[in-house]
C-alpha cells in the first residue's frame, strides 16, 4: 500500500458516513442495552433489572433450542455450499462466449428479494401443486413441509443452497480465473496430476477468496430471518425456528422488551465473536 | 468423467431455473387453475394476474416504492462512502483502524436485533413509513460494504495522481471530481451494485419501517399470502415481476461480475 | 541430452489461417545439436514465445513437425518429453518450502527418496538456495523464487532441454546481471541444452552461443552474437542488434554499382543475384562510418557525448545516418563528408542481405 500521510483534517471526510451508520447503530444498541437491564411493568415505568435478563435467556431452554437448531442450520449450509460452489466453479470454462451466459444466470438467484424466495419456495413445494412436492410424492416419498419437521428441514436447506451457491460459485470463479495459465503450464511440466495441481496451485490461490465466502455464509446464514420465515413461518411447531426468527417473535411479536433486548445483544455479541475470528484470520493476509 | 465435469455448469443452472420457472408458470395460470390440479405449463395461458398489478396502485406502488429507497439508498451510501474511502486509503488518522473495523461490525449485525429499536427510533424522529427510513436504515449494512469496495479500488490508485494534481494547481474538490472519480467507476459501479442487491432484497427492516406510504412489495405480497386469500397466481406474478429489475441490473454489469465478485481485493 | 530438429514448423491459433498475418509462425527449420545455449532473440509479438511452447509441448504446431534426437515428439504432452520450462514471473507452489518445492518433479515420478534428497541438496547448493531450503517458498524474495523455478528444471537428470521465457522480467535491475552469470556458469556445469527467448539483446548476446533471431513469426538469421553484429543477414537483425543500431538507407544499382545520394558506395557482398525490382538498401554500422574529406555529403545535426564516444546525428539526402566517433577524435563542425568502410557495407534486397 503507498504510503499514507499523517493528516487528522481526514476525519472530515468520513463524518458523513460515522454519521449515517452512527444514528442506525449507536442510538438504536444503546436502545437494546437500555432494555436488557430494566424491567418494565407497562406505563413506561422501569426498574433497574441487572443482568436478570441475560441469565434468563443464557438458562432459558427456548433459547437454547433456538441457538442449537440454528447452529445445526448453519453447520450444514457451510458443509454443503463451500464445497459444492468450489466444484461447480472449478468446472466452469474460464474463456469464452458461454462465460457471461453462466456467470449471468448464475448470479439470478442472489438478487431475488428475500420473501419472493421464501414464497417462490414455498409454491414449488407444495404438495400437490408444487414441482418439488409433486415430483417427491410422485416418487414415494411422504413430503409435506408443513407436517414433517424433517420436510420442514429438508426444504429449508435446499432453499438456501439454492439461493446462495451461487456466491460461492462466483467468489471461487474470481478467485480462479486469477491464476496465471503458466502455473498449469509448469505443473504439467512437472508431471503433477489433477490432485496434485488443485491440492497445489488451485486451493492455495483460492484461500483469500473462500475465506471471504466462508466469513459472508456464516454471517449470513447466521443472521437469516425471511426466507425461512416466509417458507415454513419457523414451523411445522417451531422445527425451523432459528435465532433471529424467535427474537422477531419475542420483540415484534411478544414485546417482552427486557429479554429481546437481552437476547439481541447475546447474539449480536455470538456473531461478533465469531466474525472477528474470521476477519483476524483474512486479515492476517492482507499484510503485503 | 470428464464429461460429467463439462455438463456439471449446465445440472447446476437447470437446478436454479426451475424454481423460477415453476413461478412463471404458476404466474400465467388462474389460481383455480392452479389449486385444480398439477400441469407442466399453463393450460388456460392468461396474463389476468399481471394485469391486476400492473393496474392495482396497491400492487405496483409496492414496486414504486422499494425502487425508491433502493435508489435513495445506493445514492446516499455511494457519496457518503465516497470520501471516507478516500480518507482511509489516503491518509493515516486519530483512529483509523478502529474505525474501520467498527463498520465492518456493522454488517455483522443481525438486522434481527436492529427490528424493534429501529422501529422506535425512526417514529421518534418522525420518519415512520417514509421512503427515506428505510433507505436510511440499510445504510447501516451498505456503508460499511461500500466503504471496504471503494477503498480496495482507491488504493490500486497510485498516489503520484494526487500529487500531479496537486502540484498542477488543482483544487482539491476539482481533483476529486474531475481527476480521481473518473478512474474508480469500476468500483462505483461495483459498490453502487451491491448496495442496490442488498437493499433490494432485505425484507425485515423495509416491512418494520413501513406500514401504508412506503410500503415495499415484499409487504405487500405476504399480505396476500395470509391463509384467507392465498391467491397463488397473483403471488406468482408479483414475485415474478420482482426479478426483472434483478435481471436487468446484472444483465448490464455481467462483464464486471467475477471481477466485482473480487472486490478488487483479491 | 538432444538434438533438436525443427522441420517445416508452422502455426495459426486460428482455426482456418487465410492471410499470412493469420500465422504467427511462418515457417520454421532449425536444427540445434546437444548442449549448447541458445537465444530466440526478437521483439514482441515475433512468435518466439509460440515458438517455445511447441517446443516444450504447450502447444501442438498447425504443420511440420519437432524431433528430439531424431524422434518425433510433435504430439506428446510436456511430461513425456523431458523438458523443462522457467517462466516470465517466478511459478512456484506457495504451500509449500523451497526443498519440497524442488523434490516435487522427482517426487512425482516416483523417484526413491534418497536419490531425491541427493538431487535437492546438489541443485539447492547449485543455485545457493541451501541457506534457505527449509523456508516456504511463499515469502521468498523475486529472484530467490526464480532460482526456485529454474532448480525444478535442473532436479530432473533425464531433462533434454530447459526453456527459459523472458525469465529476467520481473527480477530487479541490479541483481539480473547476478542471475545471468549464475545462468551462464549453470550451463556450463551442467551441460544441458538451454533456450532463452528475450526480447533484450543483451541478455541473448551475452548468454547464447547462437543466437536466433526472429521476426514476424520466421526465422531472420541463425548465428554468433559476432555473426549477427559484424554481418547481419537482415536489416531487422542490423537494426536490432547494437546500440545505436545499424543505418538502413535506401540505395539503387547503376552497372552493377551501389550507389547513394548519386555518390558510389563500395560494398562488401556480391550482388550479381539481384532482379532489378526488390527494394534495395544499404546497410552500415555507425561504428563503420568515418568523416572523412571526401564522400558522401552530410550535415551534422547533433552531437551526443556517451563518455567512451561521441555519437553524431548526420543528414544526407534527407537521410539520418549515425556515426559513432571513438574518443579524441574530432567530429567537423561544417562541410562534413562521410565514408562507409566497405568490408562492412552491404547491400539488402527486401530486408535481406544479397548473397552473390
Amino acid at each position: 500500500m503507498a504510503i499514507r500521510t499523517e493528516n487528522n483534517k481526514a476525519w472530515l471526510f468520513v463524518i458523513p458516513v460515522v454519521l449515517l451508520v452512527a444514528f442506525n447503530a449507536v442510538v438504536p444498541l444503546m436502545t437494546v442495552v437500555n432494555y436488557s437491564v430494566q424491567e418494565t411493568f407497562g406505563d413506561n415505568l422501569f426498574f433497574w433489572h441487572g443482568l436478570g435478563w441475560f441469565e434468563d435467556v443464557l438458562r432459558s431452554e427456548r433459547f437454547h433450542a433456538s441457538l442449537a437448531r440454528q447452529l445445526l442450520f448453519t453447520g450444514i449450509i457451510l458443509a454443503i455450499e463451500i464445497p459444492l460452489g468450489v466444484m461447480i466453479a472449478l468446472t466452469m470454462p474460464k474463456k469464452g462466449p458461454w462465460v457471461p451466459v453462466c456467470l449471468v444466470l448464475m448470479a439470478l438467484p442472489l438478487l431475488i428479494p428475500w420473501n419472493v424466495v421464501g414464497a417462490m419456495w414455498n409454491i414449488f413445494a407444495l404438495p400437490e401443486i408444487g414441482f418439488l412436492g409433486y415430483v417427491l410424492n410422485e416418487i414415494g416419498f411422504d413430503y409435506n413441509m408443513t407436517q414433517s419437521p424433517l420436510a420442514a428441514w429438508f426444504t429449508v436447506v435446499l432453499m438456501d443452497v439454492w439461493h446462495w451457491t451461487s456466491l460461492v460459485v462466483l467468489l471461487a470463479y474470481a478467485g480462479l480465473i486469477s491464476i496465471p495459465d503458466a502455473y498449469y503450464q509448469a505443473a504439467k511440466i512437472d508431471g503433477a496430476g489433477r490432485f496434485a495441481v488443485f491440492r497445489h496451485i488451485q486451493l492455495p490461490k483460492m484461500k483469500q477468496v473462500l475465506t471471504i465466502a466462508i466469513l459472508l455464509r456464516f454471517m449470513d446464514s447466521f443472521m437469516i430471518y425471511t426466507e425461512p420465515f416466509v417458507l415454513t413461518g419457523g414451523g411445522p411447531g417451531n422445527s425451523t425456528t432459528f435465532l433471529s426468527i424467535d427474537l422477531v417473535k419475542i420483540a415484534l411479536g411478544q414485546f417482552d422488551l427486557g429479554p429481546a433486548a437481552a437476547m439481541s445483544l447475546i447474539y449480536f455479541l455470538i456473531t461478533l465473536g465469531v466474525s472477528w475470528v474470521f476477519y483476524t484470520i483474512m486479515t492476517r493476509h492482507d499484510v503485503r | 468423467m470428464m464429461r460429467l465435469t463439462k455438463y456439471t455448469p449446465v445440472l447446476y443452472i437447470i437446478f436454479l431455473m426451475l424454481p423460477i420457472y415453476w413461478l412463471l408458470n404458476m404466474s400465467f395460470k388462474t389460481t383455480n387453475e392452479i389449486l385444480g390440479g398439477f400441469s407442466l405449463y399453463p393450460q388456460e395461458f392468461t396474463l389476468v394476474n399481471y394485469k391486476t398489478i400492473l393496474t392495482d396502485p396497491t400492487w405496483y406502488m409496492g414496486y414504486v416504492n422499494s425502487m425508491l429507497y433502493v435508489s435513495f439508498n445506493t445514492v446516499i451510501s455511494v457519496a457518503a462512502a465516497l470520501p471516507a474511502a478516500y480518507a482511509f486509503s489516503r491518509f493515516r488518522f486519530l483512529g483509523d483502524k478502529h474505525l474501520f473495523f467498527w463498520l465492518l461490525t456493522n454488517r455483522m449485525a443481525p438486522p434481527a436485533v436492529f427490528a424493534l429499536p429501529f422501529f422506535q427510533l425512526y417514529s421518534a424522529v418522525e420518519l415512520f413509513d417514509t421512503h427515506i427510513a428505510v433507505a436510511l436504515a440499510h445504510c447501516l449494512f451498505n456503508i460499511p460494504l461500500a466503504v471496504w469496495i471503494l477503498e480496495g479500488f482507491m488504493s490500486g490508485v497510485p498516489k503520484e495522481l494526487d500529487e500531479t494534481a496537486y502540484v498542477d494547481g488543482y483544487s482539491f474538490p476539482r481533483f476529486f471530481f474531475k481527476i480521481f472519480v473518473p478512474t474508480i467507476t469500476a468500483g462505483i459501479g461495483v459498490a453502487a451494485f451491491f448496495c442496490f442487491m442488498f437493499s433490494w432484497v432485505e425484507l425485515l427492516l423495509a416491512k418494520t419501517l413501513t406500514s401504508v406510504d412506503a410500503k415495499p412489495i415484499a409487504a405487500t405480497m405476504t399480505r396476500t399470502a395470509s391463509t384467507s386469500g392465498y391467491e397463488l397466481g397473483l403471488l406468482a406474478a408479483a414475485g415474478s415481476l420482482t426479478i426483472v429489475p434483478g435481471a436487468f441490473v446484472i444483465y448490464f454489469v455481467r462483464n464486471y461480475i467475477a471481477k466485482g465478485f473480487a472486490l478488487g481485493r483479491v | 541430452m538432444a538434438t533438436i530438429a525443427l522441420d517445416k514448423l508452422r502455426h495459426s491459433y486460428m482455426a482456418d489461417p487465410q492471410a499470412p498475418e493469420d500465422w504467427a509462425l511462418k515457417e520454421v527449420d532449425i536444427n540445434w545439436s546437444d548442449g549448447g545455449a541458445y537465444a530466440l532473440l526478437g521483439p514482441s509479438g515475433c512468435g518466439k514465445t509460440t515458438l517455445l511452447n511447441i517446443i516444450s509441448g504447450l502447444v501442438t504446431p498447425s504443420e511440420g513437425r519437432i524431433l528430439f534426437n531424431g524422434q518425433d515428439v510433435t504430439h506428446l504432452p510436456p511430461d513425456q518429453r523431458n523438458i523443462a520450462q522457467v517462466f516470465q514471473f517466478p511459478v512456484i507452489y506457495d504451500t509449500m518450502t523451497v526443498y519440497d518445492n524442488l523434490a516435487f518433479p522427482l517426487r512425482n515420478r516416483r523417484v526413491d527418496e534418497a536419490k531425491v534428497d541427493r538431487r535437492v541438496r546438489e541443485i539447492s547448493e547449485m543455485l545457493e538456495l541451501d541457506d534457505m531450503i527449509d523456508r516456504r517458498a511463499a515469502g521468498l524474495s523475486p529472484d530467490a523464487k526464480q532460482k526456485i523455478s529454474m532448480g525444478r528444471g535442473l532436479v530432473r537428470d533425464d531433462v533434454n532441454v530447459i526453456m527459459f521465457d523472458e525469465p529476467l522480467t520481473v527480477i530487479d535491475p541490479h541483481l539480473k546481471w547476478k542471475l545471468r552469470s549464475k545462468l551462464k556458469e549453470l550451463h556450463q556445469r551442467v551441460g544441458v541444452t538451454m533456450i532463452y527467448v528475450t526480447h533484450d539483446q543483451t541478455e541473448a548476446l551475452t548468454f547464447a552461443d547462437q543466437v536466433v533471431v526472429m521476426q514476424d513469426g520466421e526465422v531472420v538469421q541463425l548465428g554468433t552474437p559476432v555473426d549477427l553484429f559484424e554481418r547481419p543477414g537482415h536489416t531487422f537483425v542490423g537494426h536490432f542488434i547494437g546500440s545505436p543500431g545499424m543505418n538502413v538507407l535506401p540505395c539503387d544499382m547503376r552497372d552493377g554499382r551501389a550507389f547513394f545520394a548519386d555518390t558510389q558506395v563500395s560494398i562488401e557482398n556480391g550482388v550479381q543475384g539481384l532482379k532489378g525490382d526488390e527494394r534495395l538498401e544499404l546497410g552500415v554500422r555507425p561504428e563503420f562510418v568515418r568523416f572523412a574529406d571526401t564522400g558522401i555529403p552530410a550535415e551534422i545535426i547533433k552531437v551526443a557525448d556517451t563518455g567512451r564516444n561521441q555519437l553524431v546525428e548526420a543528414r544526407a539526402q534527407g537521410q539520418r545516418i549515425n556515426v559513432l566517433v571513438p574518443e579524441g577524435e574530432s567530429v567537423p563542425s561544417e562541410g562534413a563528408h562521410l565514408m562507409f568502410d566497405p568490408n562492412k557495407t552491404r547491400v539488402y534486397a527486401n530486408g535481406w542481405l544479397v548473397e552473390g
